[in-house]
């Protein structure tokens, strides 16, 4: 490919696994008779626009694959294998088939020692790929047919602040975004994370009992409804700057550095996400959005 | 102390991370560590237990606490941050009796708990390193338990006391495994192996502060300290240091014990030690307990739970704890 690539699409695509075991697609072992509705439908709708665009590859960062020392990428082109989610293994045993961008992910872990960041390309084999992987690619491409690149979530918010995470954060998008504009190919960019992020600690008998289903507190809730305001606002530099009280308050997944990533892949976006959806699941919040470079006038 | 009694006949602290495992050659703290594995390992066998009970702070989970119920789990595993040392294939003996037993137990005290017996969960590698070091033969059923997100002192102290229930119920000589470092801080780079050391001065002062204790069989006196060791010494990834509060509540809230400290070295920045606890009829006494004891737990919100479920947990549980209920 010789022309320059670009992101054609940049998408906060949170992974519950509620959402695929309610689908119950044929991979996943348990199956459900119904729930989340309403994140499921703005999934469908998103895939809709997204189905739409012409792209190559899936870059996806996950709050799930979790690293201390650097920024990690998968390196293997296939992967097989079963995912069980540690947290929800009554909801989520999905048998996965996937393809890796292996040369993409080389030029995005160059381009990030470049930049000064710790990477490290993961080769091992046997390796399991993490569940908000796979719940997030099955989610908005569940056909399968498109190569990833996985990155993991370098854990610089555990160990110093949020704001030392956002500054490898958009770092790391800076290099996303120059590996896939010399690669020539057309990528869409997923953060795969909820907002708000205190769960319930008990389980209804029933999981898809959506009269059990609400967000853990209020102040998330008013937390989440501004972060989508700016959204919806175009205003993504200002998400970035609420972002450590954001993060504090409702111990939000954004602690993962992957919304910033994506946020920083697009360039900081001024003009309005698509927002397809907002719902909790057990008790997180989950907002659904697009941000389509080119598109703005929409 | 051996005895033909039921309960916990020793107490182990072990670290989870790979490299005793899958690299000790590469260095030689990790060496030292994988020796004091083995001489652990003997330690355990010698005192012919029927049961391994491993609390491992690499397993989280949010619904309660979950326990490894699989008879038989088999799996090829391979850490999500030292997957460049290896793969690390594995196949355990678990006491599924014993797991369902713990989580009746655990429930009758207030608290979430349930099995899991799924083939191909991910067991953590901190389970997985200390099964493969201390059992290798499976000679031993073994039984593991999550360490809950969002749980403190007073929830993981019931858990703690549970467990004693379910073995005590069950007439099992146990070891209670906990799975964790000392200080946690990683470096944030990757380094040469033979470079390893302790991130810190003072990560290092505390942790030989802590062997210090644990050495003289002070093992609720490093408990009552678990707020402090975890705001000077552990990354904030949880709310806190729990790790001491379930074993000291599963094998006995006090400092009557003998210690032994196998050894302690540098796992990557972090603080690695083995170390052993028997139960001994006289110990150092002098403890200060400076935080109230919790028999049962009555959950820090009713966010599922009717009022009338609730009443009714609360008319089971009888006397009430001032911690449990603060946390509330």
């Amino acid at each position: 490919m010789t022309a320059k690539g670009e992101i054609v699409a940049g998408l906060l695509a949170p992974h519950p696994p509620h959402l695929v075991y309610a689908e119950s697609p044929a991979q996943n072992e348990p199956k459900a008779e119904c729930g989340w509705e309403n994140l499921r439908w703005g999934y469908e709708r998103m895939r809709r626009d997204i189905d739409a665009l012409d792209y190559d590859v899936i870059v996806i960062l996950s709050p799930h694959w979790q690293t201390y020392i650097g920024t990690h990428i998968l390196g293997v082109p296939e992967f097989k294998s079963l995912s069980v989610d540690p947290i929800f293994p009554n909801l989520f045993r999905f048998h996965y088939e996937l393809s890796v961008d292996t040369e993409l992910a080389q030029a995005i872990h160059e381009q990030g020692r470049e930049a000064g960041l710790v990477m490290q390309m993961m080769n091992n084999p046997d390796f399991r790929v993490d569940y908000g992987t796979i719940v997030s690619c099955h989610l908005t491409r569940p056909q399968w047919d498109k190569p990833i690149v996985g990155l993991s979530s370098c854990r610089a918010n555990s160990y110093y602040n949020t704001e030392v995470m956002q500054e490898q954060a958009i770092e790391l998008g800076k290099a996303t975004r120059r590996a896939i504009e010399a690669s020539g190919k057309r990528a869409v960019v997923i953060a795969s994370n909820s907002l708000s992020h205190r769960h319930f600690v008990s389980e209804s008998d029933l999981p898809e009992d959506m009269s059990k289903e609400h967000v853990t507190n209020h102040n998330q809730y008013l937390w989440d409804m501004e972060m989508i305001r700016k959204m919806k606002g175009g205003r993504t530099r200002e998400m970035v700057d609420v972002m450590p009280e954001f993060t504090d308050h409702t111990v939000s997944e954004t602690d993962a550095g992957s919304l910033t990533w994506m946020l920083s892949a697009l360039d900081f976006p001024t003009y309005p996400a698509e927002v397809y959806a907002y719902g909790t699941v057990i008790g997180t919040g989950n907002v659904i959005a697009s941000w389509m470079p080119g598109q703005e006038q929409r | 102390m051996e005895t033909s009694e039921s309960g916990f006949i020793k107490g182990l602290l072990v670290p989870g991370l790979p490299q005793p495992l899958l690299a000790p050659e590469q260095n030689e703290g990790w060496a030292r560590l994988r020796k004091a594995f083995e001489v652990a390992r003997d330690e355990i066998a010698a005192c012919k237990p029927d049961l391994l009970l491993i609390y491992s702070v690499m397993w989280p989970s949010v619904i309660g606490h979950q326990i490894q119920s699989h008879p038989n789990p088999k799996w090829v595993h391979v850490d999500e941050l030292f997957h460049d040392l290896g793969s690390m294939s594995y196949e355990f003996s678990i006491d599924s009796a014993f797991s369902e037993a713990y989580a009746t137990a655990a429930r009758d005290r207030g608290l979430t708990a349930r099995c899991v017996a799924y083939d191909g969960f991910p067991i953590d590698t901190g389970s997985v390193v200390a099964l493969q070091l201390l059992n290798p033969d499976n000679a031993i059923p073994a039984s593991i338990v999550s360490s809950n997100v969002y749980a403190d002192r007073a929830e993981t102290i019931v858990l703690g006391k549970a467990a004693a229930d379910a073995v005590k119920a069950q007439g099992k000589r146990a070891v209670a495994i906990v799975v964790s470092t000392l200080s946690n801080r990683l470096f944030t780079e990757f380094i040469d192996p033979k470079d390893d050391h302790i991130h810190s001065k003072k990560d290092d002062e505390w942790n030989r502060k802590m062997l210090e204790f644990l050495e003289g069989g002070r093992l609720e006196d490093v408990a009552q300290l678990s707020r402090s060791i975890h705001e000077q010494v552990r990354v904030k990834k949880v709310v806190n240091f729990k790790p001491m509060w379930w074993l000291s509540a599963a094998m006995g809230q006090h400092n009557n014990y003998e210690g032994k400290v196998h050894d302690y070295a540098a796992l990557y920045g972090t603080g690695g030690a083995v170390v052993s606890l028997t139960p001994v009829p006289h110990g150092v006494g002098g403890k200060e307990f400076d935080e109230d004891d919790v028999e049962h737990w009555h959950g820090d919100r009713s966010v599922l739970d009717s009022d009338d479920e609730q009443s009714q947990t609360l008319r089971v549980a009888g006397a009430t704890s001032s911690n449990a209920t603060s946390e509330s």
